[in-house]
């Protein structure tokens, strides 16, 4: 602080010299004030009613007539120079101080932030959904219908008769006390239910719960899952499944899946095919693995459900859902899918 | 199911010389016939035919007298040196010292040896071991030990086992001469292709499959005997035929007398019984076996010296019983169909066997029979099926009978059971035959020749379609619209669909092309799909984890839940063949087992849980009718219709939740928050505000497994107008907690899902315009009785502020000296706006007035100072 006392020496208004003197203590003083306290008393000393300048500013109205002119322009640009000073220094030393509390405040963003509990939908309804919204996009519809199922439903209806070896075959549970009703064993009783109810032409796809008396295992389970679909209309071939089926596939396993039909046997279809399923990422290499049961309507299911087999034919197909699972995500253990373990589900999260 | 011996199969059809045994099974694959499965070689490694040339029994301290032996292996595999043997008594060419501890054999006899390195079935490895004070380099095979029956003391001496010594020579390689190292393919054949049981229809679809030379064994060539006067008296006399049908429309019996009750079944039928998965038991019982296999016809072969003509085919008669070969006592049934003879003269007073399933113990062949009686017939599938079922006797005959056995079939293949009876047993064929026959011949099917391809997608020629068919056995007549007559052996072929399936099958599945079809267009997801996915959503974003759990519970899981004796949730269907007996019932709501799920999940070290599951529960209505029994490929009236969805039980969908543990993580920012009641409430509400419906939240003070002081029950006021409770939600009873060894202050919620679902309207929300005038805020601390419900409070607050009200807060719930006991004071701050002006100061202090006057009338409030 090598100024003067500006309350004791009131520069001289005329006296430049003096002024600049002012003037230069004055900037001396904004250049050394190293943070906005300092600054605001340099303000004070320098700018404030009782610096130099305003003093020397004030003594002009004492001042003779043609003087006060001189003095003035001695003055105002002088006194300028230092508000432009002080106002420069103030934005410079703002500017250090924001930078310096933001470094202050830095954090670790590493740290772990889950402060909310996450949530998870469990991957055989995700995958339901996934099934669902493709047949959606071809323009089918999505059917439900009943897991406790009146036996002609899951049998009769789909030509099962009550002696055919194929019903003994299904590993069935019955419902006790002679109610003719079983927890269905497959998804085609929907079905039948569907050409009862919404008639024909029809196309629909019933992903859904299905149950066989099989014990848990690393393969089996006896609540399961199966997506069946069902098209009905004039002129349907087999040549319409094996594009849907080949569709499906690229749309569960990526476009180069395609599938292949073998020769077998269900009594609601007539040709029936095993369906064969080939994608590249199949454990073990590409390669072919069985995906699921299709074939063309049976005459009798379109008997069963009023519709005419001379003039309507159709196709089915059915496949597990776990299976189809299983294969896409390289789940090895069956236990994993039905026990309910919050750790399987989470993997997931809420897309598939 | 079939096992396929392949130079058996290699009889009926020609096959290339170097076919493997996936080859085999690729080739039928492409025709319907799926691998099952392929055994490896039963045995691996050096088991060969050995000589025994020496043989010391050695008393041993544990009693047991073990014998020390020296057996010729061939020059290949004899040591010329033995520890513990001189040289000079080593045997000139070696032998291997072996010990043994059965006695049915000698010196000089020729048996089979597992040498070191060898793999018996069962993966029973042979190594050179010390033993009783020898080493013992190899075993003497017995036959349990090379899986060829069950006679574990006895050593198998080949002489006396069908080989001809002169055929054998010590070093021999005994694998290929016991047929043991063949891998061998097994096949499922579907229920429509009996046929394909036996080695004839196997090799019929391998001539289809590959186009390779078939001669069918099992079309009669005529050489078969027709029926004589003086063959034996065989009646049927079914009374009570199930749908009409007879249960046994041909019966041929055969006689064979003097056969050598010890001759032994040849080895190489030996060999292929064993390939097939068939025990050798006797000559005669083997020779039936082998020509069922062979052929397809179950057969049966009586002592004839054990069966009183006339045999009579009838029902069972109440009360009686038959032991059956598996020496198990039967009680039978009415509809069992039963093989009789006449014992003294009482026609069919005693029961011979279970027709077509399995015969009796009484009329068995035995170690001494030497005249046989051969039964081949023909029974209805549907009787030995269900008898079969009844009686859980899923036998080969029986299998077969179920699917349908060609009923030409049984002249043949007695007539080969004959054959192979006096060729190998010595016996002579008997004059008198008898062959009751009521069979029909194969109705024709119409089949318009344009089906297949109108079918299938592929464009076959009428000739192709034609040509197929006659390849599988059909005679066609016509052009276009073919009448086509099935062979004897395919009972399936009944409609033009069943046609279709085998042109379209044999042309080659893989023929037909990838047409994808464009389909009409549908309305997309229904309104209670899209909920559903919503809803889980909504769950999982909460923060709660889905999970799936089995429906199947017991009245102990619901005693747990301390549900009392007459609440609607134990009304619960029960499964008549539960797969845990202490598990019959179906859950008629989700939390049952849902909170099972819960506990396994902290049962495996997870403290803090949060799960849902969706999904239906089955209520049935108490007293139900039964389903009707309707029949196949007939459109249901609707009565029957209306009928079947009467006694199909309500299955509405329901979601549930459980919640333990902390409800929000604890972590380095602070101590996590345990979960509380409200976290139930707040993710029931959750579920009710995704589905669009508003509910009306009531405490509910006795809703088990809830705690009665922290249960809320949602109610919903339906389309039509009525009220309904659709689910509860809050802090768990802690009794049933801490029975089911669950964190304290559990928490849960289940909502019924379609009832929520049915009562939102399904209308599109009709918007508010959202005001840009400023808003007025009014706070309220309200002093109410304690037991006063905030929700009734709120309802007076929202009502005393009139239309202007925007939005209504509680942000404060306090009890205290100051509000007085008994009383609790309630801050709410209320948000006003007006959607054309801003409000004047008069309009705000009406409605603040309003306020206070309402909640005063409504609900006893205060305005605390």
């Amino acid at each position: 602080m090598s100024a003067p006392d500006p309350s004791s020496d009131t520069p001289n208004p005329l006296d430049p010299a003096a002024l600049d003197a002012a003037v230069d203590a004055a900037l001396a003083d904004v250049g050394s004030a190293s943070d906005l306290d300092e600054l605001k008393a340099v303000r004070i000393r320098h700018a404030g009613d009782r610096s130099p300048l305003a003093l020397a500013n004030r003594a002009i109205g004492a001042l003779p007539g043609p003087d006060k002119a001189a003095a003035g322009k001695n003055v105002g640009p002088r006194r300028g120079r230092v508000n432009q000073a002080l106002a420069a220094r103030q934005s410079e030393l703002e500017a250090e101080r924001d930078a310096r509390v933001l470094v202050e405040e830095t954090v670790d963003v590493t740290l772990p932030v889950g402060r909310r509990p996450v949530g998870a939908r469990h991957p055989i309804e995700l995958i339901q959904e996934r099934v669902a919204d493709f047949f959606v996009g071809m323009g089918w519809e999505i059917a439900d219908g009943p897991e406790v199922e009146a036996e002609w439903f899951n049998f009769d209806a789909l030509n099962f008769g009550p002696d055919h070896p194929a019903r003994q075959m299904q590993d069935t549970f019955y419902v006790d006390g002679g109610k003719n009703l079983v927890l269905r064993t497959h998804t085609s009783p929907v079905q039948a239910r569907s050409l009862l109810e919404r008639g024909v032409p029809l196309y629909i796809a019933c992903p859904g719960k299905v149950f066989r008396t099989d014990a848990l295992d690393a393969t089996h389970t006896p609540v399961f899952h199966q997506v069946e679909g069902l098209a009905v209309d004039k002129g349907l071939t087999m040549a319409n499944l094996v594009g849907t089926l080949d569709a499906f596939a690229r749309a569960m396993f990526g476009p180069e899946a395609r599938t292949r039909l073998r020769p077998s046997f269900f009594p609601f279809t007539e040709p029936s095919a095993e369906m064969d399923l080939w994608f590249p990422q199949k454990k073990g290499g590409a390669g072919w693995i069985e995906w699921g049961g299709c074939g063309m309507v049976h005459p009798n299911v379109l008997r069963a459900a009023g519709v005419d087999p001379e003039e309507y034919s159709g196709f089915a197909f059915g496949m597990g859902i776990e299976r189809t699972l299983m294969l896409r995500h390289s789940i090895a253990d069956m236990h994993d899918i039905v026990e309910g373990d919050v750790r399987f589900s989470t993997q997931f999260g809420t897309e598939i | 199911m079939p096992r396929i011996v392949a130079d058996w199969l290699a009889d009926h059809v020609e096959l290339p010389a170097d076919l493997t045994t996936s080859r085999l099974a690729a080739d039928l694959v492409r025709v319907g016939l799926e691998e099952e499965e392929i055994h490896p070689a039963a045995v691996t490694g050096p088991l060969v035919v050995g000589r025994v040339l020496a043989m010391t029994p050695e008393p041993q301290k544990n009693g047991k007298t073990i014998n020390w032996c020296l057996v010729d292996v061939g020059p290949e595999h004899n040591a010329t040196q033995i520890k513990g043997v001189d040289d000079a008594d080593v045997p000139t060419g070696g032998a291997r010292g072996i010990v043994c501890g059965a006695h049915n054999f000698s010196v000089g006899d020729l048996v089979v040896v597992s040498l070191p390195g060898t793999v018996l079935p069962g993966g029973f490895a042979i190594a050179s071991r010390k033993t009783y004070g020898h080493v013992s380099d190899g075993m003497i095979c017995s036959t349990k030990e090379l899986g060829l029956g069950e006679d574990h003391a006895g050593i198998l001496v080949l002489t006396e086992a069908g080989f001809d010594a002169a055929d054998l020579t010590p070093g021999q390689d005994a694998v290929a001469l016991l047929g043991l190292g063949d891998e061998v393919l097994e096949i499922n054949v579907t229920p429509d292709r009996g046929y394909a049981f036996s080695y004839r229809g196997v090799a019929r679809e391998y001539a289809h499959s590959t186009g390779a030379s078939f001669v069918d064994p099992g079309i009669p060539t005529g050489a078969e005997p027709a029926a004589t006067a003086d063959g034996f008296a065989v009646e049927v006399d079914d009374d009570a035929p199930i749908d009409g049908q007879q249960g046994c429309d041909r019966f041929v019996t055969r006689i064979v007398r003097g056969i050598d009750p010890a001759a032994p079944t040849p080895a190489w039928m030996k060999r292929r019984l064993q390939g097939s998965g068939m025990r050798s038991i006797s000559l005669a019982v083997d020779v039936t076996n082998y020509v069922m296999l062979d052929l397809g016809q179950p057969l049966h072969a009586y002592d004839l010296d054990r069966v009183a003509a006339p045999i009579v085919v009838r029902r069972a008669a109440a009360g009686e019983r038959l032991t059956t070969l598996d020496d198990v006592d039967r009680a039978l049934d009415g509809e069992d169909l039963l093989i009789t003879d006449s014992p003294d003269g009482a026609r069919g007073s005693r029961v011979l066997g279970l027709a077509g399933v399995m015969g009796g113990a009484s009329s068995e062949v035995s170690a001494t029979t030497s005249a046989v009686l051969v039964e081949a017939a023909h029974f209805d599938p549907v009787t030995v099926a269900r008898t079969a079922r009844r009686h859980k006797l899923p036998s080969e005959a029986a299998k077969r009978f179920e699917r349908g056995v060609d009923p030409l079939l049984p002249a043949v293949a007695a007539q080969r059971v004959v054959d192979l009876l006096v060729e190998h047993g010595g016996g002579t064929p008997d004059g008198a035959v008898s062959d009751l026959d009521t069979t029909s011949p194969p109705e024709p099917v119409t089949l318009d020749v344009t089906l297949p391809s109108r079918t299938s997608g592929v464009e076959y020629s009428p000739g192709q379609v034609v040509d197929i068919l006659e390849q599988i056995g059909c005679t066609v007549d016509g052009a276009d619209a073919l009448g086509v007559t099935p062979p004897t052996w395919r009972p399936d072929l009944t409609e033009p669909a069943a046609l279709v399936e085998e042109v379209v099958r044999i042309a080659g599945y893989d023929q037909i092309p990838s047409v994808l079809l464009a389909a009409p267009g549908g309305r997309g997801l229904t309104p209670e799909q899209r909920t559903r996915r919503s809803v889980a959503r909504a769950l999982a974003d909460a923060g709660l984890v889905e999970v799936l759990s089995y429906p199947f519970v017991g009245a102990q899981d619901l005693d747990a839940l301390g549900l009392p004796a007459d609440d609607p949730r134990r009304d619960a269907l029960r499964l008549a063949n539960p797969l845990a007996e202490d598990r019959p019932l179906l859950r008629t709501h989700l939390l049952v087992s849902l909170l099972e799920t819960a506990r396994r999940n902290v049962s495996r070290g997870i403290a803090d849980v949060a799960v849902f599951e969706l999904g239906l529960v089955t209520r049935p209505a108490p007293g139900a009718p039964a389903a009707p029994q309707l029949p196949v490929g007939v459109r249901p009236s609707s009565e029957d219709l209306a009928a079947l969805a009467a006694a199909t039980p309500d299955q509405p969908r329901r979601v549930a939740g459980v919640l333990a543990g902390d409800r929000a993580p604890a972590g380095w920012w602070g101590a996590g928050r345990p979960v509380d009641w409200a976290d139930a409430v707040e993710a029931a509400r959750l579920v009710a505000d995704v589905v669009g419906v508003d509910v009306t939240v009531e405490a509910d003070r006795e809703h088990l497994p809830w705690h009665p002081g922290r249960c809320a029950r949602f109610t919903v006021v339906a389309t039509d107008g009525s009220q309904h409770t659709v689910g509860h939600a809050g802090e768990l009873h802690p009794t049933v907690v801490e029975g089911l060894g669950l964190p304290r202050r559990t928490a849960a919620f289940e909502l019924d899902l379609t009832a929520l679902t049915a009562a939102a309207s399904g209308e599109p929300v009709i918007a508010v315009p959202v005001s840009a005038f400023p808003a007025a805020k009014e706070d309220f601390a309200l002093v109410v009785d304690a037991d006063v419900p905030a929700a009734d409070v709120e309802a007076a607050v929202v009502a005393g502020a009139g239309e202007l009200v925007e939005r209504v807060e509680l942000f404060d719930v306090f009890t205290g000296d100051q509000v007085g006991a008994g009383r609790k004071s309630l801050a709410y701050s209320v948000r006003l706006r007006a959607a054309d002006r801003t409000l004047t100061a008069e309009e705000v202090r009406s409605a603040r007035d309003g306020v206070v006057a309402v909640t005063a009338e409504r609900v006893g409030a205060v305005l605390r100072g």
